[in-house]
Formats: structure tokens, C-alpha cells, sequence
């Protein structure tokens, strides 16, 4: 039996018996979201790479392939996943990576899963095998569901294969140091992301800035030049541990918050310890997940224009991910609706009253 | 599809009137036109080809206004089209005769403009140029550039998720936007995306842009503003034949470069433009490539050296790099005026604009070849060569007896081509009225019903430019006599052309 048939009857099984599946790739990323809930359906099995064609810019997979034997295959043509998604944990699939939504340093400059993910192959809640999107780089036909896919947390159905616009690795690299306050180091990543130059990640951390620059040599030498600062010994393996979170930052047990915010918003005025990415938009909290906390985080972040997850640890009765608005939570149930009328997939992972 | 019952459904002009005096009702005279002599203006959008005249139009000056016009097609139950400036290539702000239109012209105010954030929030009327002309004194612009871009609103880009010449470096409006405001049909206002670089739950943003104005009523965008590159400069470079010209394309991508630009012209496109607009064409070529960088000028000087090499190595027959901003405007001047060209040779002509697979192009293009015997019509291309968008313009006469048919069926047919190499009906122009058959051929029943699932899921009560873009099962059961999926053929062992 293929396992696309394995899948479908799975899912039809898990609609007959009001058995919710939970989709599982690597199991890397199982602390994120809602906590997981029902039988494990195991993606691994179904791998390989389908299509890729490096002078098309396009890379089609199964949801099973490990996230590192496609770095890897890319990586021999010069090329790589500009979103640079993080791994967390061997084993990471495609299925999970895109599922799942997260960036890597470059997120600010190249931008998220999304902007890369050109078609998907979704098996919807009835186990009807769906393709939206499709394998070329500009495409306006029917709605785009593919992108909206990415980041879904599996809600909406498994994705069985996925499509994504891969880019060339940069000609030269250079990362520089500054010390600098929290204060100052949102002010110049601001000004410096209004210039040309050829960012691609930054880092504040307990009073020292990482700024990376990617492109070609001339643009690099220029910027070096002009910024000052002091090269980064070591560079590349500074930014797989950004990527990775084993800065000494993300040590220990404390609950870590993500928040998204416009990425002017000025230092925080926080009780934990904070660490600034994306050129200001995205700021990493160590703080309490009790409920009166999580309340705090989120106005304040919202009041700023932006939100807060729950992004590991806590108490994750407070929800994981910030409420929506009455009307747009409506429309959010009505999505699921249309993809997954049982609510047979990862039920409660990305908000507790989608499965009803 | 819904079906829309009212008692004056039989009397177009009972219905006229009551559906005028309802939104007069409900807004300033100024901001309802029904007479159609006032209405006639709003018969069609750059699709001339199609042309029906809408029960009203309404001007709505702010969001109350906009929700007051929907609230009275709600009630009435009317169908809504929206439209920005009908520069639309697909019919998409095509009014229906029972429906409102509801033009954003009024609606073009520049909110706010925040250097630091680099972003800009506008009303969905402001047209798209004068986003960056605003964003210019801060060394910022607004990098999608549709040829359009002097008329075309932000509204319209959104609904079309569209491009340009710089969306192979710099992506489509669904990349360069943060936020979009919405008014729905069911009378909300909601906000998807937000100003910060993601959103919570589910990435309806993404589902929501070039969804053709059948979602909501786009009230307000955020924008993302880029710095403006120090230089540019252009290449142009010649080649004997089309097949040579779209390998240099592939050699420069696997070169590891991303050109700011990167668009091809076939010998027909060449010879069409230049008479007009004397860029120094080269009249011999079978195809010319325009390769452009941008960014500080050791890194254009760097990345001019790179891509000069490869493209002599995949055997451009002549180069040239142009020596100030005032000959890279010439250069491309042809390209950014094919369309009007075409309009000066030719009484009509239909601009197609289907993607393939680059490595697809010879047997695309021969194939149209082909197909220009078939149709007994000629045939010009030009084409965004970084991202395999094809723009076919198929030259004709509209009043000469059959022409427009046959204009029509070799659209379709160079489509179904595009499909069956594994590509795609729509790059950037949309669906709309235009190519709502050829949807049949790309997607499957399930993928149809699943996109109704998603209309559903923002218009319930199906009032949004209904029968546009997304076919009805009958609508394709008439049409569907092939159907390629995913370049999946029926019998493809035969030969097609
Ligand atoms: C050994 C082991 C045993 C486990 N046993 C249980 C158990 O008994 N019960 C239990 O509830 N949990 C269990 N878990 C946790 C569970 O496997 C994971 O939490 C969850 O399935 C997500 O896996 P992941 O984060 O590694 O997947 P990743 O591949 O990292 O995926 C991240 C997210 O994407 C989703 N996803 C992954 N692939 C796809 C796809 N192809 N399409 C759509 N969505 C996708 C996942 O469901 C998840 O939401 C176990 C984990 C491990 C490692
Ligand atoms: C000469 C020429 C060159 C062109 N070049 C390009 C190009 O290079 N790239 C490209 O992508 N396109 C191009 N186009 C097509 C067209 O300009 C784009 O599709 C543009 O985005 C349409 O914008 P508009 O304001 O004119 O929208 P309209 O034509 O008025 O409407 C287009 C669609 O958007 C919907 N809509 C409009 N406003 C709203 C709103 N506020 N809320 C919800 N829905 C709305 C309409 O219902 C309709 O479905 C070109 C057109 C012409 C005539």
C-alpha cells in the first residue's frame, strides 16, 4: 500500500471513529503550539525530493524529507531555503518546516516560509488529496491557498508535498559586532534597514549587536567599510546557533515568549531578560507564564501593533497564540470548515476552540 | 452558486430604481451614478473586449460609506464588483447587470508615510506610482512595478497580486505587503497581517491578496518600503535564436545572480516596438535580453561584469550596457511599451500571460508558432524571462468577421499548452471574466469546490464579483471537453501541434 492510501485511510478511519490524528514529521518541534492531542500519524515515510531543477529556482518535495537532505542537495548547487528555517532538533521534515511557519535570521531581509512556498499538495479532512499553487514562480490562478498553509500547524490538512522558490547562496559574507544598549540598537537597525546594504540578520543580546551582511563582495566590503564595527570570528556557526537557540540566552526553564512587533517599538520595559532579531521585529522574552502575565504580554504587545506566543514552556492554559478579533475568528473557523470539517487534524495546536 | 431571487428581478428598471434609492438613502448624491449615461465609463476595465453595464456605481468617500453600500447590497441581496482604476487585464472589475459597482476613486489618500519603520499606510485608490513618488524624498520606494503602475491603485495590486519587471528580485504585492483592512460583506472590519511582520492564527493575508476582489472590500494597505538602489544599469544583449536566449536566462540564474531585471523579446516584439520608440533595437536578433542590476555601484559594476560573462559565453551575439539612467530608460523603453506598440500595428490585439518552466520555453514558443497557422493570426512575445511569465500578444481585428473568436481560441489554446508543460493560466493578470475557462483545464473538481469553500469562508451570502475567476462545475462541464491537470495530459502520446 502507498502511503498516500496509508494516509487516507487513516483519515477516513479517524473521521468514522471521532478520532482526532496527530500529524507527526520529526517530532522537533512537539513542545510548540497547542499541546498535541490524538493517534500519531507519521509522515516519515513518505520522502524524497520530487523535482528540482536549480536554474528554475524551484524545489518540490515530499512532507516526509528531512529538512537537512534538503539543505543538503541545495547546497550543492549553490543554492539554500532563504528563510532559513530553524531545525530545533535532528530529524526536522519539510512537512513540519512549512507547517509550522518559522524563520531563521534572514527572516527580516528575504522574508518568511510563506513568501517561498509556491504550490502544496494538501490531503484535506475528508482525505481527498488536493494541488494548489503549483511549481512555477509567478502564478495568480485561484486563491492561494498553499501560502496560507504554511504556518497552519497541520489545522487545515496534511500537506503531502510542497513546492518552494529557493535562492542562490550569497558570493560573500561578513557579520560585525557592535556594543551597544537595547535603546541604540533598534534606532541604527532601523536607520541602516532604510539604506542599501545588503543586510541579512541581527542579533541584540545583553548589550552586544550581531549585524550580518550577505551579498556581493563589492556590496559587503562597502558596507563593512562603512559601518565599522568588529568582524565576527566564526561567523557561520554563530548564526546556526542564533537559528538553533543555543545562545546562552535560551538556556533553562523560564517560559519563553515570542513577540512580533513593528520593529521601531521602542526597548521593553521587562522584568526578564530580552534578546532583539529582525532588525527590531522580533524580541524574545524570558517571563512567567501565569495567566496574569500572559494577559500583560499581550496588550502590551498588541497596544504596539503586534502580538506574543507562548513560545516554549509555560502554562499553556493561557493559549499559545494571541486571540483573535470575533470576526476573524469567525472567518477562521469557517477556513477550517472548508478543509477540515471533522477537525480530524492536530486539534487544539494552533487554537483551542478550533476543533468544535 | 447562489441563486440571486428578487421580486423586480423580471423589471431591470423597477430594480435600477429601487437599488438607486436604497444607496441614496444611505449616502451623499454625489456618491451614486445610475443613469447609464453617468455608469457607461465603468462598462468595462482594460479587457474592452467585454462590456456590460451595472445597475449602479457607487463612489464611496470613506469606510462608513463603504460599509453603508454593502449593508444595502446585503439586504437587497446585489452583487458587488470592485474597482479601483479598471486597468485590469481579465475582466475582473467587469460590472454585472444586476450588480454595483463600488469604485475606490475617491478613496486615494496617503495616510501616513514612516521612514523609519519603512512603511506606508494608504487608501486603496492611491495609485501605485504615486506610493513611491511619496516615499522618494526618504530615499524609499514601493518595489512591485506593474507596467501599470502610472494608473493602476494599490487596491486593485492587492486583489491582483500583482508584479513587474523587479518581482523577480524583489517579489509580488504579496511580498511587499504587511496589512490589508477589510471590509466584509457580512458588514465587518477586519485586519489581516498587521504591522509587525507576522499575524496570529492562520496567514489569511496570503489567501487574501490576488483573491480578485471576491473576498472583501480592500479599506486600507500597509506597504513595506525599500531603500532605493544608488545606480542601475541595464544589458541588452542579442541572440540568433529564442531557444540560445532562454538558456543564457538559465545560465545566469545558475550563475548564483538574481538581476534587479530580466525580460526577453522575441524577433516579432523587436521589430513592433522599435519603429516607435528607437531604442537601438537589434533588428536582426531573434531574440533580445534586457538583464539589469541594481544597488551601490561597486556591486552593479561587480554584478554588470558577471552577468556580461555568462551571457557572451552562452552566445549572445551582441551586448551592450547602458552608459547613463537616460539610456537604460531607452533600453527599456520598448519592453515597458510593447502593449501600445502592438495597439499601433495592429486594429486589437489580447495580451495572454500564462508561466511556464523556463527549461519549457523552446517547446512553448514553437508551439505557438504552431498555433499562428492554426488561428490564421500573428503572435508577439514578450516575456518576464527571470519567472517564466509569458505575455502572448495575439494581433488582430475585431471587426473583420471571426477574428475575435479565433483571437479568443488561441489564447485558450496557448493556456492549455502552458498547463500541460507544467505551468499555469495566470502570472499576474488574474482570472476574472477572461480566463474563468481555462480554470477548468488547470485544477480539478476538488481544488473548484475547496476554492468555493474558501469564498464561502469570507463571503457566505456570495455577493462579492460573484462569477468571476472560480467556474461553477456547469460552467465547466461545457467547457470541459480537455482537461489537463498538473501537466497531466489526456492521451499524450498524440501530437498536438
Ligand atoms: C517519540 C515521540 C513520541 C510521541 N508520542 C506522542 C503521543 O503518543 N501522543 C502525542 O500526542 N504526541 C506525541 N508526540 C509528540 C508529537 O509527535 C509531536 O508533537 C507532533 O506530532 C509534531 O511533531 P514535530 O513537531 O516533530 O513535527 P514537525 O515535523 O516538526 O512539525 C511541526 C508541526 O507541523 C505539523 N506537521 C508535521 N508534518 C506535517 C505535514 N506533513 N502536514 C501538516 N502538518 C504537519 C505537526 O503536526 C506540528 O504541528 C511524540 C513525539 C515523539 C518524538
Ligand atoms: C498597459 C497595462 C500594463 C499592465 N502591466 C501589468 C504588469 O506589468 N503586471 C501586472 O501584474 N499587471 C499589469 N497590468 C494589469 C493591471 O494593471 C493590474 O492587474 C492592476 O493590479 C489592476 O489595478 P486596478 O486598480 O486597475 O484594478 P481594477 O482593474 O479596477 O480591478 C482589478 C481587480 O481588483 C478588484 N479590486 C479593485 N479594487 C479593489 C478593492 N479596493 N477591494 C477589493 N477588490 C478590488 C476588482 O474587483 C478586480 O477584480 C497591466 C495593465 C495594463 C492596462
Amino acid at each position: 500500500m502507498g502511503t498516500i492510501d496509508y494516509f487516507q485511510e487513516r483519515v477516513r478511519a479517524a473521521v468514522a471513529s471521532g478520532q482526532p490524528l496527530c500529524i507527526r514529521g520529526g517530532g522537533s518541534k512537539d513542545w510548540y503550539g497547542g499541546a498535541p492531542r490524538g493517534d500519531i500519524l507519521d509522515t516519515r515515510d513518505h520522502a524524497g525530493i520530487v523535482d528540482y531543477e536549480p536554474t528554475e529556482l524551484v524545489i518540490t518535495a515530499r512532507c516526509g524529507t528531512p529538512l537537512a537532505e534538503i539543505e543538503a542537495v541545495l547546497a550543492r548547487h549553490g543554492q539554500k531555503l532563504a528563510f532559513e528555517p530553524p531545525h530545533f532538533g535532528h530529524g526536522a521534515t519539510l512537512g513540519g518546516t512549512v507547517a509550522a511557519g518559522l524563520c531563521g535570521p534572514r527572516r527580516a531581509t528575504s522574508g518568511a516560509t510563506r513568501d517561498f512556498v509556491l504550490g502544496a499538495q494538501l490531503m484535506d479532512g475528508k482525505g481527498d488529496v488536493l494541488s494548489f499553487g503549483g511549481r512555477v514562480m509567478k502564478n495568480v490562478a485561484g486563491y492561494d491557498v498553499s501560502r496560507m498553509l504554511a504556518g497552519s500547524l497541520g489545522t487545515l490538512g496534511l500537506l503531502l508535498e510542497v513546492s518552494l522558490k529557493v535562492l542562490p547562496r550569497p558570493f560573500a559574507e561578513t557579520t560585525l559586532s557592535f556594543a551597544m544598549s537595547e535603546t541604540d540598537a533598534i534606532r541604527r537597525l532601523n536607520e541602516w534597514g532604510g539604506q542599501p546594504l545588503p543586510l541579512s540578520g541581527s542579533i541584540w543580546c545583553d548589550g552586544m549587536l550581531a549585524l550580518r551582511l550577505s551579498g556581493a563582495e563589492a556590496a559587503v566590503d562597502a558596507a563593512v567599510r562603512s559601518l565599522g564595527g568588529e568582524a565576527l570570528p566564526d561567523a557561520a556557526a554563530f548564526w546556526t546557533g542564533v537559528r538553533e537557540q543555543r545562545h546562552a540566552f535560551f538556556a533553562g526553564d523560564a517560559p519563553l515568549w515570542r513577540l512580533s512587533l513593528p520593529s521601531t517599538t521602542g526597548a521593553l520595559a521587562a522584568q526578564g531578560a530580552t534578546m532583539i532579531e529582525w532588525g527590531g521585529a522580533q524580541r524574545w522574552l524570558r517571563a512567567d507564564g501565569d495567566p496574569a502575565t500572559a494577559a500583560a504580554i499581550r496588550r502590551a504587545a498588541q497596544a504596539c501593533g503586534g502580538h506574543a506566543t507562548l513560545f516554549r514552556g509555560g502554562d499553556k492554559s493561557v493559549g499559545v497564540f494571541q486571540p483573535l478579533a470575533p470576526a476573524l475568528a469567525r472567518i477562521h473557523a469557517r477556513m477550517q470548515d472548508a478543509f477540515d470539517p471533522a477537525r480530524v487534524y492536530n486539534p487544539g495546536r494552533l487554537y483551542p476552540g478550533s476543533e468544535t | 452558486m447562489p441563486h440571486l431571487v428578487s421580486e423586480s428581478a423580471h423589471d431591470p428598471a423597477a430594480r435600477r430604481a429601487q437599488v438607486a434609492a436604497a444607496l441614496r438613502a444611505r449616502l451623499p448624491a454625489s456618491c451614486v451614478l445610475s443613469d447609464p449615461e453617468d455608469t457607461r465609463p465603468y462598462e468595462c476595465d482594460g479587457l474592452a473586449a467585454y462590456r456590460q453595464l451595472p445597475l449602479a456605481v457607487t463612489l464611496p468617500t470613506d469606510e462608513q460609506q463603504v460599509l453603508a453600500i454593502l449593508d444595502v447590497c446585503r439586504e437587497l441581496k446585489v452583487p458587488v464588483v470592485p474597482r479601483g482604476a479598471g486597468t485590469g487585464l481579465s475582466g475582473g472589475a467587469l460590472p454585472i447587470s444586476d450588480g454595483v459597482v463600488l469604485s475606490t476613486a475617491r478613496m486615494s489618500q496617503i495616510k501616513q508615510v514612516d521612514p523609519l519603520a519603512r512603511t506606508a499606510v494608504v487608501q486603496p485608490g492611491v495609485r501605485n506610482l504615486a506610493i513611491s513618488e511619496a516615499a522618494a524624498p526618504f530615499g524609499l520606494y514601493y518595489a512591485p512595478d506593474p507596467s501599470s503602475q502610472i494608473a493602476c491603485t494599490i487596491g486593485g495590486n492587492v486583489a491582483e497580486n500583482a508584479g513587474g519587471v523587479h518581482c523577480l528580485k524583489y517579489g509580488l504585492t504579496v511580498h511587499n505587503v504587511l496589512r490589508v483592512r477589510v471590509a466584509t460583506i457580512e458588514g465587518d472590519i477586519v485586519e489581516l497581517g498587521g504591522a509587525a511582520l507576522d499575524a496570529p492564527g492562520l496567514d489569511l493575508l496570503a489567501v487574501f491578496i490576488g483573491s480578485e476582489g471576491m473576498l472583501g472590500i480592500v479599506l486600507e494597505v500597509t506597504v513595506k518600503l525599500v531603500p532605493k538602489p544608488a545606480l542601475a544599469q541595464v544589458i541588452m544583449a542579442s541572440f540568433n535564436d529564442v531557444v540560445t536566449a532562454g538558456n543564457a536566462v538559465a545560465d545566469v540564474i545558475a550563475a548564483g545572480i538574481i538581476p534587479a531585471g530580466l525580460e526577453m523579446m522575441d524577433r516579432t516584439s523587436v521589430r513592433m516596438v522599435e519603429p516607435f520608440v528607437k531604442a537601438g533595437y537589434d533588428l536582426d536578433a531573434a531574440a533580445i535580453l534586457l538583464c539589469e542590476a541594481d544597488g551601490t555601484a561597486l556591486e552593479v559594476a561587480e554584478e554588470i561584469a558577471r552577468m556580461s560573462a555568462v551571457l557572451e559565453r552562452a552566445g549572445a551575439t551582441a551586448i551592450a550596457v547602458s552608459q547613463s539612467e537616460a539610456e537604460r530608460v531607452r533600453f527599456w523603453s520598448g519592453r515597458k511599451n510593447a502593449f501600445p506598440a502592438a495597439g499601433r500595428i495592429s486594429p486589437d490585439y489580447y495580451c495572454m500571460d500564462g508561466t511556464i518552466p523556463r527549461k519549457q520555453l523552446a517547446r512553448v514558443l514553437s508551439g505557438i508558432a504552431a498555433m499562428e497557422h492554426t488561428y490564421g493570426l500573428r503572435c508577439s512575445n514578450v516575456f518576464h524571462a527571470g519567472d517564466g511569465n509569458m505575455h502572448p500578444l495575439i494581433l488582430f481585428d475585431a471587426s473583420a468577421p471571426g477574428e475575435f473568436e479565433r483571437a479568443e481560441a488561441f489564447g485558450a489554446a496557448i493556456l492549455a499548452l502552458c498547463v500541460e508543460v507544467g505551468g499555469t493560466i495566470t502570472g499576474e493578470h488574474g482570472v476574472g471574466k477572461e480566463k474563468i475557462d481555462s480554470m477548468c483545464v488547470q485544477f480539478g473538481r476538488k481544488e473548484l469546490d475547496a476554492f468555493f469553500a474558501v469564498k464561502h469562508a469570507f463571503d457566505p451570502v456570495a455577493l462579492l464579483n460573484p462569477d468571476k475567476a472560480i467556474p461553477t462545475p456547469h460552467r465547466c462541464a461545457e467547457f470541459g471537453k480537455l482537461h489537463v491537470h498538473h501537466g497531466q495530459v489526456p492521451f499524450p502520446d498524440l501530437p498536438r501541434f
